[in-house]
């Protein structure tokens, strides 16, 4: 992903009205997405612009996602442990 | 150097709820109205507030806004000012069916009339007994309140400028707010927004703590722009803190587990509650509970390599409770601590949530600035702004109805002041000459201090010194730490120095907020000798003489801080409120 794109999505992944969604999308973003392929990244991207409830529900198990192609995604975000490195 | 200038009648900062109320006020009334956000409005922090709104209906049994005030005013420990919160509590209902003819899904009764429950702290006939007050959509109000809104300003001809960050405030030479300037974050370009009318609904700026409830967005840029024009911060010492955020992380974890059995344990492994309340234990009162664990990290009982947070224990519930009592609290647990709370304690430690205190205003939303003087042409609302309803602490649900309210009546009195039809006036010469030298310094600075680590200097100096529960040697130590962090501040360096979409320089415009809110914070928390409401002090502990430590001879008053020389002022509380008797002082207890 070219360097403006990239950092548009990091905005948009750190800047959330629930603090749960920056922590869990954030942390996705330093530490897993550069392994993604090009194809997992936008797909990503589309899971990133998804509502924050929607994103907290699916992310904290308290709905399924029924997106087959977020899915693999969704079940990445919430394998992720422990707390953000940054702030 | 020359600059983009566009000319707005108004212009809205912050798309929260505060800013979309007031704009759809503004553009509904012909005026054409900019708003500008850091993100789509929609994702904007309101988006947390799931309690719902309140509003003495009286759908399912009698109430009354007065009941409602009593209950606010009391909240408050009676820091709030009476006419603002009489001003709100009537106008609660208005700002409820509003919000149903722009078409929000609350929750309804079979009569079909709005379904309300009750909330702590809500009571009738003047705090006897429990009544259902509050106004909800499932546990998604805030969400369903931030569509409603965005519509029908969307319908209204508001126009959103999305992902622009706004930097500085634009004061003529007499004084007068004529416009912002903000920078598009997608080119990089700064640009002058000229109006005849400003309002910030920024939203509040819990991102001060290292522990905060609050999204990565509230930075209190409201407050740090105002602030820099000179505009002082009202008792922006009290902030209110939730007991048990996950550390490292502030993930609220509820307060439902320590009803299921949950214990707080220091680094000895021990009960501590038992020694602070000896009878109610883990189940004391949040102000209690918060109170002891502060003392065990402050006396060295913390956990963890840096000592700095309490263990919350369920490890000896059955799981088959934890999963079907507690549902989300193991998943929080393992995605936000790294621990399975079903084998391991969950670290935790007391947690910033809301902030009582920001922007001075009336109840019409007018800024009032230095010498109690309305700044013309400056408007503020919601979190960001202090009416002053919530006082020394807010009443649950209230939240809502104040950015509902208050982003009413200040876009309702722009509008007043826009139809006297005044011209707009001549921008000053040196109107952006601020804000470009600030982000010429970011870009050009090098062998600086990085964002990360002046954050955490913030961050950490307040959690450590200004917390849920205060000791003047720590206060004082920090207002004079917080000093220093303000020079790593004036510092930064980022080493991205693209020119588009730069989230290194947007995050570090924020910091330069951050700084403004800390030290406003610190140095009013120092001053205040007294415990009130959300400001808890070791020093100033329950007598007879002053019941909760609270000592109204000598502080029943606001704080203002100013920034220059970080002058402290004080202001009278409004006792009076509009058309009914005040609600006397007296001691605060549920």
């Amino acid at each position: 992903m070219e360097r403006a794109a990239l950092e548009r999505l990091r905005w948009r992944c750190i800047r959330r009205g629930l603090l749960e969604v920056d922590i869990a999308l954030g942390r996705f973003l330093d530490e897993e997405f550069g392994q993604l392929s090009e194809a997992e990244q936008e797909v990503f991207a589309v899971l990133a612009d998804s509502d924050d409830l929607q994103l907290w529900h699916w992310i904290s198990g308290q709905a399924e996602c029924e997106d087959s192609r977020l899915l693999p995604l969704v079940a990445r975000l919430r394998a992720r442990q422990g707390a953000l490195k940054t702030p | 150097m020359s600059i983009p200038v566009y000319k707005f009648d108004a212009v809205v900062v912050g798309a929260g709820g505060a800013g979309l109320r007031s704009a759809i006020q503004l553009s509904e009334a012909g005026q054409k109205t900019a708003v500008l956000s850091k993100v789509f409005p929609t994702r904007s922090h309101t988006v947390a507030a799931q309690g719902g709104v309140a509003a003495s209906l009286g759908n399912s049994e009698e109430d009354n806004w007065r009941w409602h005030m009593y209950d606010t005013v009391k909240g408050s420990d009676w820091l709030g000012d009476q006419d603002s919160i009489e001003f709100m509590c009537k106008k609660a209902v208005e700002a409820v069916v509003d919000l149903e003819h722009y078409g929000m899904p609350f929750d309804r009764v079979d009569n079909g009339k709005i379904y309300q429950r009750p909330f702590g702290g809500h009571m009738s006939n003047f705090g006897e007994k429990p009544v259902r007050r509050a106004c909800a959509a499932a546990d998604r109000t805030g969400h369903a309140m931030l569509h409603a809104m965005y519509q029908r300003n969307v319908k209204a001809n508001t126009q959103f400028f999305v992902e622009w960050m706004a930097l500085d405030l634009i004061r003529d030479r007499e004084g007068v707010v004529v416009g912002v300037t903000a920078m598009e974050m997608e080119t990089g370009q700064i640009v002058a927004f000229h109006a005849r009318a400003v309002i910030f609904a920024t939203g509040g700026s819990g991102r001060i703590f290292a522990s905060s409830t609050n999204a990565f967005i509230n930075t209190g840029d409201g407050l740090g722009m105002a602030a820099r024009a000179g505009i002082p911060l009202e008792d922006m010492e009290f902030w209110q803190f939730h007991p048990t955020g996950v550390a490292g992380a502030g993930v609220l974890i509820t307060e439902g587990v320590r009803g299921e059995g949950g214990i707080l344990r220091n680094a000895d492994k021990e009960r501590f509650m038992e020694r602070y309340a000896p009878n109610a234990k883990d189940l004391a009162s949040r102000d209690v509970v918060s109170r002891a664990m502060t003392t065990e990290i402050k006396e060295g009982r913390g956990c963890g390599p840096n000592k700095d947070y309490v263990l919350l224990d369920i490890t000896h519930l059955d799981p088959a409770t934890i999963m079907k009592r507690l549902p989300g609290i193991r998943e929080i647990s393992i995605q936000f601590a790294g621990v399975d709370p079903i084998k391991e304690p969950i670290p935790v430690v007391p947690t910033c949530h809301y902030q009582m205190g920001g922007i001075p205003t009336s109840y019409d939303g007018r800024v009032v600035g230095a010498g109690n003087a309305v700044v013309p042409g400056f408007y503020a609302a919601g979190e960001c702004a202090c009416a002053s309803v919530h006082g020394a602490n807010r009443l649950g649900t209230n939240s809502l109805l104040d950015l509902l309210v208050f982003g009413k009546s200040a876009g309702d009195s722009a509008v007043e002041d826009l139809k006297k039809g005044a011209a707009h006036r001549d921008l000053p010469a040196d109107a952006v000459d601020a804000s470009l030298a600030r982000v010429e310094a970011i870009n050009n600075r090098t062998g600086g201090v990085s964002v990360f680590d002046a954050r955490q200097a913030i961050s950490r100096t307040m959690q450590d010194h200004a917390g849920v529960f205060r000791f003047a040697d720590l206060l004082q130590k920090g207002a004079a730490q917080i000093l220093e962090v303000e020079k790593t501040v004036r510092n930064l360096e980022i080493k991205d120095k693209s020119q588009v979409w730069n989230t290194a320089r947007v995050e570090a415009l924020e910091t330069e907020n951050l700084i403004e809110v800390a030290k406003a914070t610190m140095i009013s928390a120092e001053a205040r000798k007294e415990s009130r409401g959300a400001h808890v002090r070791d020093d100033a502990p329950d007598t007879p003489e002053f019941p909760n430590g609270r000592n109204d001879k000598e502080w029943l008053k606001h704080t203002l801080w100013h920034r220059d020389g970080n002058r402290i002022e004080y202001k009278p509380v409004r006792l009076d409120p509009l058309t009914v008797e005040t609600v006397a002082l007296k001691t605060r207890s549920y």
